[in-house]
């Protein structure tokens, strides 16, 4: 059960969204963590060369997890009002465009100087747009984004609560079981 | 003939004249001949090299009397490269310049000892990071005279050394010397 039905997500999505979950709150961890380290602390360099790979390989788990929610169906909102529904289904679009927008903003900062973005020693990702200045305006949105992401991901996990407990439906299981 | 000559003598003497008060130079950010360098030892094993891109300045300078010398510069510490952006901007954060809140640093001369033909001491209060201190370093003059496109420059060198900790940036690398280099050419105006 790889793909999506009309009723309930496949194993893909479920993967997908799991890992890219995993990885939004490692990373903000590790985000506001390594902005404290000072300059003799062993993980001053790797905790930013980590934060940055990962963010690359989110980058493309986002472009596969798009180019799959377009290619399989959509399981439809299990809400009784259709309001919620919609409301659920913006968030999830909002969701999308925060992540992308900080992946964008991120990887502006550390490739305004022309440099490329190693990850993990894999391959490199190259600079495209040097602007002077661009890594501390990237820098701010960058920090923006990331708190509204987080606020906007605490409200999506409550909801999701909100379904399995109060509304006792399987909005939260079938995100956990392929195919229900 | 003779009258035109003695007229043009004159006048030429008078130009000379003036050319010997101290005159004012901008100093020539414009075509880039001058520079604010600095450079700092990376963990003890290297020098890390940076500059400020933007600033400008001015001075007088009158080679017949030096002691009377002046300067005045302003850089723009946003300006500060390193050719490495993730550390422009930690520089620029508030571990360090904090530009939001201290946008520019200024150097005004006080005070010029002649120590010989060219070299002198300048005395000056430096600000920097908000704080303001008292500095004084060599100077040495790398030449004057005039250009080919109908002006005269002059120009110096100095360089100081700073303790960020001074000028209140007292985090982990407070009580690391770094040094300060100030290249100008003076347009004369």
């Amino acid at each position: 059960m790889l793909k999506n039905s009309t009723s309930g997500y496949g194993l893909v999505a479920i993967a997908l969204h799991w890992l890219m979950a995993l990885a939004i709150f490692g990373m903000f961890g590790l985000g506001l963590y390594m902005v404290t380290l000072n300059f003799y602390h062993p993980w001053y360099h790797d905790a930013l060369e980590t934060h940055k790979s990962i963010g690359i390989l989110v980058g493309l788990a986002l472009v596969a997890r798009v180019i799959w929610r377009i290619s399989n169906p959509t399981p439809a909102g299990l809400s009784a009002k259709p309001l919620e529904n919609t409301a659920a289904h913006l968030a999830h679009m909002l969701l999308y465009a925060l992540i992308a927008a900080l992946l964008v903003s991120g990887y502006l900062i550390s490739t305004a100087d022309g440099r490329s973005i190693d990850v993990f020693g894999w391959f490199q990702v190259p600079s495209l747009l040097q602007v002077e200045n661009l890594e501390d305006s990237a820098g701010e949105v960058h920090e923006f984004l990331a708190w509204t992401l987080i606020v906007l991901v605490v409200a999506h996990a409550a909801a999701a609560v909100k379904h399995h407990v109060i509304s006792k439906d399987n909005t939260l299981r079938r995100m956990l079981r392929p195919g229900l | 003939m003779k009258k035109l000559l003695l007229a043009l003598s004159v006048s030429a003497a008078a130009l000379a004249s003036t050319a010997a008060n101290a005159a004012d130079y901008v100093i020539d950010t414009q075509g880039a001949h001058a520079s604010i360098n600095f450079k700092v030892k990376h963990l003890g094993y290297s020098w890390l090299t940076g500059r400020f891109n933007d600033f400008s300045g001015k001075f007088s300078w009158d080679a017949e009397k030096p002691e009377a010398s002046a300067i005045e510069v302003t850089i723009k510490t946003e300006s500060v490269d390193t050719n490495h952006a993730e550390r422009n901007k930690h520089l620029r954060s508030k571990d360090f310049l904090t530009v939001d809140q201290y946008p520019t640093s200024t150097f005004k001369s006080t005070g010029y000892k002649v120590t010989g033909k060219g070299t002198g001491e300048l005395t000056g209060e430096f600000t920097l990071h908000g704080v303001t201190k008292t500095i004084t370093f060599p100077v040495t003059q790398i030449g004057e005279g005039k250009d080919p496109w109908g002006g005269y420059r002059a120009g110096f060198s100095g360089t100081t050394s700073i303790n960020l900790g001074d000028y209140g940036m007292d985090g982990y690398l407070g009580n690391l010397p770094v040094e300060l280099e100030l290249n100008v050419e003076g347009l004369r105006q």
